[in-house]
């Protein structure tokens, strides 16, 4: 464990955690990805500090290893809420009605895109297939993929969600 | 008795483990000796999740099967389809890729060579490099990722570059809308992949290989991981491919949510650990891939087809197809559509007999109005257009494309100018931003539309002049196709442009 630095914020997880959990990685050929993945596992969200020591174990410049972080939309810079629904607005499910179906779901959680519901159960975020196409349509809650959705599915689902 | 759920995740995501866990529940309560078998999915998706019951007189399929159906499934008294292979939707079918894909345990090593596996790779060790770069220049096949290049060329140039290192680098991005095959042949059959890497690295001297797989799929992940293992510690992969002299390894690696790094050069990029922007070419991946080494970079399908070429022959598979398209397509019928699912056969089939025939027309049971076929950067093809055969150049000629093979059917209800809209947005929002006509014009695209939706009538000269420039002025093809879903909704479907023009007049 660390000692709890001065002015760290208290969610922020020190630099060595982040080293420790990241350093196994290092052989492999073209490691960045892998290892922001690990991270992301880990807490939820690309901690501020870890792009420093990021940086530094791979000899890149900061802006460089932001860069990648930021261009990805799977990365996030901020924790998420309890649970991630990924709601699918791609062609095929749109077919199905996919929009009115996420309309809906935004309408009774209250949110937009992106955000997370006041109790912080759940954040919603638009994702573009999930390989259901034929079985539209399809949503992923956290790593479970749902699919042939109609709104008592869906409210079901957040119901598990705690939303 | 052995009773077969599918472990693919669209029969999951329709309830396959709760299916599964309830026979196992209800065959230990009623003391009956049931063997339990995850297979992978047949590909009819509309019947998943498909049970299937083997008392040793073929397997008889149930579908969908829901929780409540498991003890009449149990005591013989759900209605069934009969013998799986002789539903039409899988009988019409030629399948040499996906030929294990649902009949075994993805996972089971001994039933894939039980089924063919590994027969084409041994042959591979027998030959000269150069004898299966012939080979599968042979048989006709042309990439199945998009743009349909000849595989065979591009692993000539990968061949006779000369370097210390060469890759393997498999595309299972799978971004597209439509298409789910890389998904399920990696969930359903992995070994046919990891063999046709193996036989590609054989074939240009690469000994080491990658597969970029999108993080959307946690399933297939995770299959593909356990298959590599498997796949090392069987002497599949490793130092001695089947106890040769020759050496293959693999590793499996998780894009993070990027359309374009589907695109070989953006991959590369992205599989190194940067930014996936897209490189100029040349220099060609061929050349000057990942590590800046010679590199090919195949599509899942390509790749997971390679096996069953040597395996059978490159005759064998060259002799299904149409002109130039020769082998099997591997279709993903997709969208508003009674009968969704993967369906292989021969390149040739017209669009109209795939919508209308095998699919069943739509699942609403209104009009087909339209049918994307090649994912988002692929044209809305109209009813119109149903003659078109299945093939590289037919589509063509059409104003279309195939692509990966995914077709999404619209219905009636339908509003072209939104999917248009949909298609510039999604270009802005997935631009990678090295060009300008791509980065702007996709965002300028959406503003033009909405003036069209507002009747101004004007605004849609400024949209194909709009499109021109970024099919001329794009890098790829994210930039430089999106013009063929605006421009064929456009064209095909003017009245859904123009009854805004009149509504606001
Ligand atoms: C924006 C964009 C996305 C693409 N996405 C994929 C993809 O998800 N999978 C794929 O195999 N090819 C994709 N491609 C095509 C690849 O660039 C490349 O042509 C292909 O991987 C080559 O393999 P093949 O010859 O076996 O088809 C994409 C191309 C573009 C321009
Ligand atoms: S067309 Fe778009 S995605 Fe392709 S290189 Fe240009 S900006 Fe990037
Ligand atoms: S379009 Fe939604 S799962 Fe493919």
């Amino acid at each position: 464990m660390c000692p709890p630095a001065p002015h760290s914020d208290a969610t922020l997880p020190c630099d060595e955690d982040i080293r420790a959990l990241v350093t196994p990685l290092a052989s492999l050929e073209g490691p960045l990805l892998p290892m922001l993945h690990r991270l992301q596992e880990e807490y939820g969200f690309i901690p501020a500090n870890a792009v420093t020591v990021l940086a530094d174990i791979l000899n890149l410049g900061r802006a460089e290893v932001h860069g990648v972080v930021s261009f990805y939309h799977d990365f996030r810079e901020n924790p998420a809420g309890r649970h991630v629904l990924k709601i699918c607005r791609a062609e095929a499910c749109q077919s199905m009605g996919s929009e009115d179906l996420a309309r809906d779901t935004l309408a009774r959680l209250g949110i937009d895109w992106h955000d997370t519901t006041a109790n912080g159960s759940v954040t919603v975020e638009p994702v573009y297939c999930l390989g259901m196409c034929a079985c539209a349509p399809a949503a992923m809650l956290d790593d479970r993929v749902v699919a042939r959705l109609d709104r008592a599915r869906m409210d079901k689902l957040l119901d598990e969600a705690g939303a | 008795m052995k009773i077969y759920v599918p472990m693919d995740s669209a029969a999951k995501a329709l309830g396959a483990d709760e299916v599964a866990e309830a026979i196992a529940h209800e065959a230990v309560a009623r003391g009956m000796d049931v063997e339990i078998i995850r297979n992978g999915s047949r590909g009819m998706i509309w019947l998943e999740p498909l049970v299937e019951l083997d008392a040793g007189e073929g397997r008889i399929g149930f579908g969908p099967v829901s929780v409540e159906d498991v003890p009449a499934l149990l005591d013989g008294t759900l209605e069934s389809h009969g013998l799986v292979e002789e539903i039409p939707f899988f009988a019409r079918q030629n399948r040499l890729t996906f030929a294990r894909c649902g009949v075994i345990a993805p996972l089971d090593l001994d039933a894939y060579q039980a089924h063919g596996g590994l027969a084409g790779l041994r042959r591979a060790i027998g030959m000269s490099g150069s004898e299966i770069v012939d080979e599968v220049t042979e048989s006709g096949l042309r990439g199945r990722g998009g743009a349909g290049f000849p595989t065979g060329i591009k692993w000539k140039t990968v061949m006779l570059a000369e370097a210390s290192q060469k890759y393997i680098v498999c595309n299972a991005d799978e971004g597209d809308s439509g298409t789910f095959a890389d998904r399920m042949i990696m969930e359903g059959d992995p070994f046919t992949l990891i063999e046709g890497m193996a036989i590609a690295g054989l074939a240009v001297g690469a000994t080491k290989g990658y597969v970029y797989m999108r993080s959307e799929y946690p399933d297939a992940i995770k299959v593909m991981n356990a298959a590599v293992d498997i796949a090392r510690q069987q002497g599949m992969l490793g130092p001695r491919v089947l106890g040769s002299d020759r050496a293959f390894d693999m590793e499996i690696r998780v894009g993070a949510g990027a359309y374009v790094c589907g695109e070989e050069t953006s991959l590369l990029n992205s599989l190194e650990g940067k930014r996936g922007v897209v490189r100029a070419k040349p220099p060609l991946p061929a050349l000057e891939g990942f590590m800046g080494r010679p590199t090919v970079v195949n599509n899942v399908i390509s790749l997971a087809t390679v096996p069953v070429v040597l395996e059978k022959g490159a005759a064998h598979y060259a002799d299904f197809g149409h002109n130039r398209s020769r082998g099997t397509v591997t279709l993903q019928i997709a969208g508003n559509v009674r009968r969704g699912g993967l369906f292989e056969a021969g390149f040739g089939m017209t669009l109209g007999e795939i919508v209308n025939d095998i699919a069943g027309g739509t699942a609403s049971g209104r009009p087909v109005k339209a049918v994307q076929v090649g994912g988002p950067l692929g044209a809305y093809m109209p009813v119109g257009k149903f003659h078109t055969p299945m093939g590289y150049e037919e589509f063509d000629a059409e104003g279309g494309l195939i692509g990966h093979a995914g077709l999404v059917v619209f219905d009636d209800s339908a509003d072209m100018l939104k999917m248009a809209r949909f298609a510039m947005e999604f270009c802005a929002i997935e631009s990678c931003g090295k060009c300008t006509p791509c980065r702007i014009g996709a965002v300028r695209g959406v503003e033009t539309i909405d003036r069209i939706a507002a009747g101004d009538g004007a605004a849609t000269e400024l949209l194909t002049d709009l499109c021109d420039t970024m099919r001329d002025g794009s890098l790829c093809a994210l930039g430089g196709f999106t013009p063929f879903p605006v421009m064929s909704a456009l064209s095909n479907f003017p009245d859904d442009f123009a009854c805004r023009k009149e509504a606001a007049e």
